[in-house]
């Protein structure tokens, strides 16, 4: 095999398991049965999916065009580091503010620290009127 | 309640620098690829504004003491300045420049006076949108 036949597999084996990652995204954001889980699907692998993705882009532009693209190299470090953070955001402000995990959750330690916190300093509403 | 913020914020001592660089790269970029001093300056906004978001308003008014205001000031005078100075070489308003030097470090540049005027661009926007962010942020 030819070394742009090896190119190419790369490059396609990539972008494919990329769309693939990003479309198990969209059918665990659909069938999970709340937002715990569903943030679980979103931030987990459409992460690895868009990494994938620019991964093949990357490898597209650096081998059969000789484009050695430092930019997609940082946004797959970039993407790599907030998008989990981003789902640990989203789903515990979700928690603080009250949304309930599903039915079928056997542990919830968490609830024990959010009660202690707000005993310690209550939450400072404003005044209604 | 007073929420634990760690994560949020060593990811943002870490991430606040890829932005900030990238921003610069994104400016000094402009004349060849895609980018300039508009976008780099929103880059630079965006990179302020998770620091904003991550930590207080006057921690990070500490760590960047500057008056922004004055910053656009700055901004506008550069600007005005490098449109205003090719009148004192006989051609007209806006003229620009250039010239290829041999630097020390970077070898053989094509440095143009474009650069500057963008330099005014990126200073009036950071300073335009930190400044709207700060004071709708803040109290006073």
């Amino acid at each position: 095999m030819s070394v742009i036949v090896l190119a190419n597999i790369l490059i396609v084996l990539t972008i494919v398991v990329g769309i693939v990652f990003t479309i198990v995204t969209v059918i665990g954001v659909i069938r999970l049965p709340d937002v715990y889980t569903r943030a679980h699907a979103a931030s987990k692998s459409a992460t690895l999916g868009v990494l994938s993705i620019l991964l093949g882009v990357f490898f597209h532009f650096w081998l059969k065009e000789g484009h050695f693209s430092i930019q997609l190299l940082l946004a797959i470090a970039f993407l790599f580091i907030t998008s989990p953070i981003g789902g640990h955001l989203m789903s515990r402000a979700a928690y603080i503010s009250g949304v309930k995990p599903t039915k079928l959750t056997v542990g919830d330690d968490f609830a024990e620290v959010i009660k202690q916190a707000k005993l310690k300093n209550p939450p400072t509403h404003q005044k209604e009127d | 309640m007073k929420t634990n913020d760690v994560i949020l914020q060593t990811t943002t001592k870490l991430v606040f620098f890829i932005i900030f660089l990238f921003s610069i790269h994104i400016f000094f970029a402009g004349h060849y690829t895609p980018g300039g001093g508009f976008v780099g300056g929103l880059l630079t906004t965006g990179a302020i504004v998770l620091l904003l978001l991550a930590f207080d308003l006057k921690t990070v008014q500490k760590a960047l003491p500057f008056n922004f205001t004055i910053v656009t000031g700055i901004g506008l005078l550069l600007a005005l300045g490098t449109a205003a100075g090719s009148i004192f070489f006989n051609v007209p308003f806006f003229t620009h420049a250039f010239d290829d030097f041999t630097l020390p470090l970077f070898g053989t540049t094509s440095l143009h006076t474009a650069m500057i005027f963008d330099a005014g661009v990126y200073l009036v926007v950071v300073g335009a949108a930190v400044t709207m962010i700060q004071t709708i942020g803040g109290d006073a």
